[in-house]
């Protein structure tokens, strides 16, 4: 019995020590539970609109595009990659979108149009990264310019506003009636606990932390890095798509300017949710407590009338001192005496 | 000439002369004096903020908040000239490097200090440097007839048809070219990009460097606000906008690696230059505006490509026993 000889092992690895009840508070998604009920009951104390499932339900539009878009973005962040190029991909789904509804085409088509040329435009970001070995940071830079400015071309300073009414209704009204859900709501929960069973509970999952610890050794170890990448800058494409076409949905519009900055808003979404932009670091729940975090604190602040310039000064201080907090505590605590 | 080649520079250079001499061909009001003096006036912001953001990246760092940053900064001392409409041009200027260095230095603690990825901190404190214009200036804007004639007229005075924004650029481009070639400081700052752990152990102080790349593209940051905004005529919560990825473009065009430790002057200046035509030659050209951002994307994606195979060389084996090691297939 070969399995049961630890006499004369080479190495030996070590058990995990005990998990103890200090380190679950200070994991990331604690702190972010933690954050999560600060931000509920300031909200309720302050507002008594807060509260109302309605009102919760509208605030959900706001966010879950960019949420969706989130998921993908987070595991790309976690493998070292990141994808600037969202929001002018969206540009450009919505562009294809816009385009179809001129033409006349049902609901389905524009919906899935909008899917398909995300796809495309991650594919193009997954193979210039793969084929040439440039930081992806580059690369998307190009291709968000090139995206949007394909869009800027088309439609100049026009606008394309033709959509029949049952596309539209797919952004207005509720995918559930009661309790009242919208289909973009609806799609984030379901498409997030696919990705939470995807990294934390498939092989698949496990070998993208790999890669985000160590590229090249895991490369060594026999993960196909590079075809892994391609399938995760698609994967963004084709969410930035689908963000597209729920987003034209909603707003019956699609303008050049369209997700104008939204990169930014959902790569902060993604570190915040403890996802480590050095890479091998991160999990889905953090992202979602984080989205709901981000997109409660916006909407509660946004009841009391605060500007949304101004929103976004304090959830830049919200990222900084989140993520600052931990490790000057941690400073202080190793300090040597 | 195979020599002259293998310089990114040289090549950047002749693409630049072949560019405006089609450009000629197509539109000859584009090449004449008055309007080649536009183009560099016009692009001046861009060599200083190219200039400044090379530093960060020569340190394998990024800063995203430049544009913030100027717009911000801009926002300050037009407020400071509503109230002291009178004061010297210097005092502006000194009052802009100040504050742009301030917010510099805000980047650079969080970095250098606490570790934090430059890409996290500067897209926190865009946010903020942002949104403060609106919290500060209580959503109104300074417009140019409440700027005075020392204020406004300082960015518009010309040496030789150039104006004096140019020659601040030009300034900077010789000041960086300095400390990158002939200081301690400047060389460390593409040892600590090139291999950071290598540049530890010869005892360089990663931190420093990091402070001082962050503090100086916060003064050139905004040192810009004032000058943009004293030529523009208009401060408010939008100019600028998104800037600072045309800055980054022209410093990936000009051959600086976004892993650190490679770019020149010379390459940051002609990136630079490049966009510069680009954006200046469309309206000349007859072209539709709306043309410039697909164009600029599909440069910056041409040039890192071609890049892309320049940049692949392997590390150099030193010790004698490696290099037979290597020639026995053992590495």
């Amino acid at each position: 019995m070969i399995a049961n000889e630890k006499t004369d092992q080479r190495y030996q690895v070590l058990d995990r020590p005990p998990r103890r009840i200090s380190e679950l508070f200070l994991r990331w998604e604690s702190i972010l539970v933690l954050l999560l009920i600060a931000v509920v009951v300031f909200n309720t104390f302050i507002s008594p609109y807060f509260l109302d499932l309605y009102n919760l339900a509208d605030a959900t539009y706001n966010f879950s595009e960019k949420a969706l878009i989130a998921l993908p973005m987070a595991l790309l962040i976690l493998v070292r990659e990141i994808d600037l190029s969202v929001g002018a991909i969206i540009a450009v789904a919505a562009l294809a979108i816009g385009l179809m509804g001129d033409l006349g085409y049902g609901p389905a088509v524009l919906f899935v149009t909008g899917m398909l040329v995300g796809l495309a435009c991650g594919m193009v970001n997954g193979f210039l990264v793969t084929s040439t070995g440039v930081p992806s940071i580059v690369i998307t830079i190009g291709t968000m310019s090139l995206f949007r400015g394909i869009a800027q071309v088309t439609v100049g300073d026009q606008a394309l506003t033709t959509y029949p009414q049952g596309y539209l209704d797919l952004g207005q009204t509720y995918a559930i009636a009661m309790p009242p859900i919208p289909l973009s709501f609806l799609l984030f929960i379901v498409i997030a606990i696919a990705f939470g069973f995807f990294l934390h509970g498939t092989s698949t999952g496990r070998r993208l932390f790999a890669i985000g610890s160590n590229p090249v050794a895991a490369e060594f170890s026999g993960i196909r890095v590079n075809r892994l990448r391609f399938a995760l800058f698609t994967l963004s494409g084709l969410f930035a798509g689908l963000g597209a076409s729920l987003l034209v949905a909603r707003i019956g519009v699609m303008r050049p300017n369209i997700g104008l900055g939204w990169e930014l808003d959902i790569i902060t979404m993604v570190i915040l949710g403890g996802v480590s932009i050095a890479g091998g670091i991160g999990s889905i729940p953090g992202v979602v407590l984080s989205v709901f975090v981000l997109g409660l604190a916006t909407f509660g602040l946004s009841l009391l009338n605060v500007p949304g310039i101004v929103i976004n000064v304090l959830i830049g201080g919200l990222l900084i001192v989140t993520i600052a907090a931990p490790i000057i505590v941690r400073r202080v605590i190793n300090r040597p005496a | 000439m195979s020599i002259l080649l293998r310089y990114r520079e040289f090549v950047l250079a002749l693409i630049i002369v072949l560019m405006v001499f089609g450009i000629g061909l197509y539109a000859p009001a584009f090449v004449t004096q008055d309007s080649l003096i536009g183009v560099l006036n016009d692009t001046s912001f861009l060599f200083m903020m190219a200039l400044a953001q090379m530093l960060v990246i020569l340190t394998r760092g990024i800063d995203l908040s430049v544009a913030a940053n100027l717009a911000l900064t801009g926002m300050i001392v037009g407020m400071l000239n509503e109230v002291f409409p009178d004061l010297s041009p210097a005092l502006y200027i000194l009052a802009a490097l100040m504050c742009g260095a301030i917010l510099g230095f805000a980047n650079g603690i969080l970095i250098s200090w606490l570790k934090i990825p430059a890409i996290v901190v500067t897209l926190g404190t865009l946010a903020i440097y942002r949104g403060s214009i609106v919290l500060i200036a209580g959503g109104k804007q300074v417009n140019a007839s409440e700027m005075s004639s020392t204020f406004a007229g300082f960015p518009k005075i010309e040496f030789f048809g150039l104006n004096s924004v140019f020659w601040i650029a030009v300034l900077i481009a010789c000041m960086i070219g300095l400390i990158l070639t002939k200081s301690r400081l400047g060389r460390g700052l593409y040892a600590v990009g090139g291999n950071p752990v290598a540049a530890r152990y010869c005892g360089i102080d990663q931190a420093r460097a990091e402070l001082f790349v962050y503090t100086v593209a916060g003064a050139v940051a905004g040192l810009s606000g004032y000058l943009w905004v004293a030529r523009y005529g208009v401060a408010y919560s939008e100019i600028a906008l998104g800037y600072e990825l045309t800055v980054i473009a022209a410093c990936v065009i000009g051959g600086v690696s976004i892993g650190g430790g490679v770019g020149t002057v010379t390459g940051t200046l002609l990136g630079a230059l490049f966009i510069g035509i680009i954006v200046n030659s469309l309206p000349v050209m007859q072209v539709s505006p709306f043309w410039q951002m697909a164009i600029s994307g599909a440069v910056i994606l041409a040039a890192v490509v071609i890049n892309a195979r320049a940049e692949t060389r392997p590390d150099k084996l030193i010790l004698p026993e490696a290099r037979r090691a290597a020639a026995r297939g053992r590495i």
